[in-house]
């Protein structure tokens, strides 16, 4: 362990011009380029511009779906990543068997199978609950939820609804390893120092180990996120109205091939790139903080 | 506190360490351990490198479990399986040798957090607490600096005044100045021995001899996870009984 002697501040370093060229992101030029030129496109050719009207409620979708989904799984993660560092053995060999099951399954097969297999088999077992409230239940205002349980059908439940739930399902995953993996990057000694203090384990995590732990993987979770945004054009399987799919019945609305998928591809472009610039925003910020 | 004493205790033990052994795979850390440490008593425990003494002063407060023996702190059997663990560690500190401070914490927040979550006290009652260990360490004015912020000699002034805010009986101290430089190693031990002549019970594993010339009431020679002598002060320093003891001190005390 190195012994910090004095305060330790940041030097202001001086930095050679020439330094700071090799420094410049060169392929951000060129992506740059790129986007001005789809947007100049999207301006001036009327099929383009066509194009996009019709593909930017898809982006909406997208983002939202993403959105939604990431929140899960960061529940998820974050459930199964203290089950992954848990000594408890129920909650550990819980947490592995998801984390490592999931992990094994493509991601589109998954989506597949929470759409078409798992959420069908949850209606029923709403169902029966329901048949069975109206057997035994003499209360009577829970006579209507029990109608309204029992004549729950498949088609009710939104298909957008499932393929978030595949996503966040498949995803949580990830994300538990992104959290174990923070969690036992924090030095044993801070939970000893807590537990010393009369903390419990509880306490111990909600307040000196998380903290520390959720600073560190903000960037692979930011990486993340940008995946799964990325990801998201899977659950156009599904029909779900996001950008992939719009993108598939523009293409078979105007037999545009070219300029459908130009502008699909530069929509996701914008989104992700600017993403991973603030991802990468937060890593410099973070590493100028260590 | 917990009622579940096994038998009458002497009143004015606050330790005490009863046949412990505790084993790291093949490596037996300790053989058969007995110790007992009295009210107000500094016990100063000294010996080569990996011979036992962190883990010896780890079970008191049950971050290490022993494999067998008996352990009982403030009249509390730590190694009861019915114990609340929890309990016995509020009432006893505990500095480590790299500080261990909470770095996403200001230095009021390390000395607050264990006060408000386990002390239940009051925000405001926490920060009063605080300031004034702040004060008695001699660095109040750094309350709102982070620990990165800090030399090591502050660090562990801080950790040392985080432990006091949970007013515990007992202290125990894990090579609390091995890791800092030789200017900044008085000014932790003057701490140190401002608390012992205040009457706190403290087990200190340390190499000052200094201070255990000073402050102890009893030393502790621990070697190959065996304790082999205990004396106070005035005889081990004269004449030390045991072969190894004398080795050691010759080499440590040149
Ligand atoms: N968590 C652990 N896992 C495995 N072995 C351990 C562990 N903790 C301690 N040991 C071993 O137990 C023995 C006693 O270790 P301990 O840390 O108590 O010694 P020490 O007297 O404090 O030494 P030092 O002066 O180096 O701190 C050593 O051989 C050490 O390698
Ligand atoms: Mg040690």
């Amino acid at each position: 362990m190195a012994v910090s002697r004095e305060i330790e501040r940041p030097q202001p370093k001086l930095v050679p011009w020439t330094r700071k060229l090799e420094d410049m992101p060169w392929w951000g030029l060129i992506v740059l380029l790129a986007f001005l030129l789809v947007v100049y496109l999207i301006y001036t050719s009327a099929t383009y511009q066509d194009a996009y009207r019709f593909l930017v409620a898809g982006v909406k979708v997208t983002i939202l779906v993403t959105l939604i989904s990431f929140s899960i799984a960061i529940v998820l993660g974050l459930i199964a990543g203290l089950g992954r560092v848990s000594k408890n053995v129920i909650f550990y060999t819980g947490a592995s068997v998801y984390v490592e099951v999931v992990r094994g399954i493509p991601l589109l097969v998954q989506i597949i199978y929470f759409a078409y297999v798992v959420a069908p088999l949850l209606v029923q077992i709403v169902n029966s609950l329901g048949a069975f409230m109206l057997q035994y239940t003499a209360i009577q205002p829970l006579m209507g939820l029990a109608h309204t349980l029992t004549n729950l059908h498949i088609q009710d439940v939104d298909v957008t609804a499932r393929a978030i739930a595949g996503l966040a399902f498949g995803y949580g995953a990830y994300e538990a390893e992104v959290f174990r993996a923070g969690i036992q990057s924090i030095e044993r000694g801070q939970m000893e120092a807590a537990r010393s203090l009369g903390m419990s384990y509880f306490q111990a995590m909600r307040y000196i180990i998380l903290p520390q732990a959720i600073r560190r993987v903000l960037p692979p979770l930011g990486n993340d996120f940008i995946a799964m945004l990325k990801d998201s054009s899977l659950i156009s399987v599904l029909a779900v109205r996001e950008l992939t799919h719009l993108g598939k019945l523009n293409r078979a609305r105007t037999f545009r091939t070219f300029e459908t998928w130009n502008t699909v591809t530069f929509l996701y472009l914008i989104m992700t790139i600017s993403l991973s610039l603030v991802v990468k925003f937060i890593e410099r910020r973070m590493a100028f903080e260590e | 506190m917990k009622s579940s004493i096994v038998e009458p205790l002497p009143m004015d033990d606050d330790i005490i360490i009863e046949h412990l052994y505790k084993s790291f795979g093949k490596v037996k850390a300790l053989i058969d351990a007995n110790l007992r440490v009295k009210r107000g008593e500094v016990c100063f425990i000294f010996g080569p490198s990996g011979g036992g003494k962190s883990t010896l002063l780890r079970c008191i407060n049950h971050l290490e479990a022993p494999d067998s023996g008996r352990i009982i702190v403030d009249g509390i059997p730590v190694t009861h399986a019915k114990t609340n663990i929890d309990l016995v560690r509020a009432e006893v500190g505990m500095v480590f040798q790299l500080f261990n401070l909470f770095p996403h914490l200001t230095v009021l927040g390390n000395v607050t957090l264990a006060q408000e979550k386990v002390r239940k006290r009051s925000r405001g009652e926490a920060e009063r607490v605080a300031r004034e260990l702040l004060e008695r360490v001699g660095i109040p004015e750094k309350a709102n600096a982070y620990p990165g912020q800090l030399s090591g000699g502050q660090k562990q002034r801080v950790a040392i005044a985080r432990a006091l805010a949970m007013n515990p009986k007992i202290m125990l101290f894990d090579e609390p100045t091995s890791a800092l430089d030789a200017e900044m190693i008085k000014e932790v031990l003057d701490v140190m021995m401002d608390l012992a002549q205040e009457g706190m019970t403290m087990v200190v594993v340390s190499h000052e001899m200094g201070f255990a010339k000073a402050a102890a009431d009893r030393m502790v020679f621990l070697d190959a996870g065996q304790i082999v002598e205990e004396e106070t002060p005035e005889e081990l320093f004269k004449n030390p009984k045991e072969e190894r003891t004398k080795q050691f001190l010759s080499q440590i005390l040149y």
